[in-house]
């Protein structure tokens, strides 16, 4: 068992944590577990000589009724996973780290813009990236070759990142206090629209060798990024790609989101790219320094 | 896609639920799923069955309790039906909308024994 929290094995690997923990590292939504099945309900249970009506957690004793019960509970069935992503997002904050989530499906040339973008960054402050595949640890080691730290997390047969796997490859990455942190999801334009990871803001990367209606097509994940990373656009003019059509389908499903053209290969929208990170970065370091100068005020009134 | 982490997510939720509030059977459970919650309900009737075999939700019923989508146009400032995230305004045409309702997955209520 693993000695973190206490999960149990499972297909999801991270990088590296075996060696602590001597087994491949899991992940807690336990694909089946098996438990026995519960006692069959019902004829008298037999204790020697006596006979026992109405065992275990029965609460109606009266004759003839069922012992069932309702029980109104309204949980979400997400709940769990938003309860690991605010533990991660308290730990980001406690670490002032800046953490995107960036969204795409396969083949959109994610890890190539995140390695131009670690480049064009250089070293001002501490760099970070958290790796999501299913199997291979080869965008992590693309990562590594430009110096910048990476976790893999492999998902096994899983189609997304949860915020529990996300915490544990944090625990793995050491020296983040003011920094930046990347997630690249597991490319899929579905499944990882519905887990938060405690991220900041979602990036959704959309080539321009897909079709422009993918926003339309995939809805949930446009609606859930605050912005559309434009990707390829060098290709261009190779292709009947109709850029404002593209625009215009995405913010059918999210009318605030923000779009910039962007090429990793040519470098067009790279620097407005790297200017939208530091505004929204700023932005939240504000408002934090403001929330801690309301609670200082309110501190100062108690004296 | 993802139905299968939700069902999983649904029995962890049911374990937990059955050691707080002490039951150790699941005889039917109803669902809030709303048209904007990116779930196929049959996909998920699927994976329902197959994660809870050998569970305290084994041959369950599974009830689903569907919430019509609802969003607030910032046109029109009223509350109007929708039924897809990239629906337009019935009353005026417009995007600008904010979903109000439609994107739930909850387990709404339980009959345990």
């Amino acid at each position: 068992m693993c000695t973190v929290c206490g999960c149990a094995e499972g297909e999801t690997r991270i990088e590296g944590e075996h060696h602590h923990h001597g087994h491949d590292h899991h992940h807690h939504e336990h694909p089946f577990v098996r438990r026995p099945a519960p006692a069959e309900a019902a004829p008298p249970a037999a204790g020697g000589p006596n006979l026992h009506f109405g065992q275990g957690p029965a609460r109606a004793h009266a004759p003839g009724l069922s012992q069932s019960r309702m029980l109104r509970i309204e949980q979400d069935i997400l709940g769990k996973n938003d309860r690991y992503a605010a533990e991660n997002r308290a730990r980001f904050e406690a670490l002032s780290l800046f953490v995107l989530n960036l969204v795409s499906s396969p083949g959109s040339g994610k890890t190539s813009l995140l390695t131009r973008t670690i480049e064009l960054l250089g070293r001002r402050r501490p760099l970070a990236v958290i790796e999501g595949d299913q199997q291979t640890d080869h965008d992590a080691a693309r990562i590594r070759a430009t110096g910048v730290p990476a976790v893999q997390i492999n998902t096994g047969k899983g189609c997304h990142l949860d915020a529990h796997m996300v915490g544990h490859a944090l625990a793995r990455l050491d020296d983040l206090e003011g920094g930046l942190l990347f997630i690249e999801n597991v490319g899929n334009l579905v499944c990882p629209a519905a887990f938060d990871l405690g991220e900041a803001h979602k990036v959704a990367i959309l080539s321009v060798t897909e079709g422009e209606d993918k926003p339309l097509k995939y809805p949930d994940m446009f609606h859930a990024a605050d912005l559309m990373l434009l990707n390829k656009t060098d290709l261009l003019p190779h292709l009947d790609f109709d850029v404002e059509a593209c625009i215009a389908y995405a913010r059918r499903v999210n009318p605030d989101i923000e779009v910039i053209r962007v090429s990793a290969r040519s470098g067009e929208g790279m620097g407005e790219w790297l200017a939208w990170i530091e505004r929204q970065r700023g932005t939240r370091l504000r408002a934090r320094i403001d929330a801690l100068r309301e609670q200082a005020r309110a501190l100062e009134a108690l004296l | 896609m993802h139905e299968m982490s939700i069902a999983e997510g649904i029995v962890q939720l049911l374990e937990e639920q059955a050691v707080a509030q002490d039951f150790t059977r699941v005889r039917a459970l109803w669902l809030e799923i709303g048209p904007l919650a990116a779930i196929e309900v049959e996909s998920l009737r699927f994976c329902f069955e197959a994660v809870t075999r050998g569970s305290l939700a084994e041959g369950a019923r599974l009830e689903i309790v569907e919430l019509p989508g609802r969003a607030w146009c910032l046109g029109c400032n009223a509350s109007v039906a929708i039924r897809r995230r990239y629906d337009a305004c019935p009353q005026c045409g417009s995007h600008r909308l904010q979903v109000t309702q439609g994107d739930e997955l909850r387990v709404k209520e339980l009959e345990v024994e």
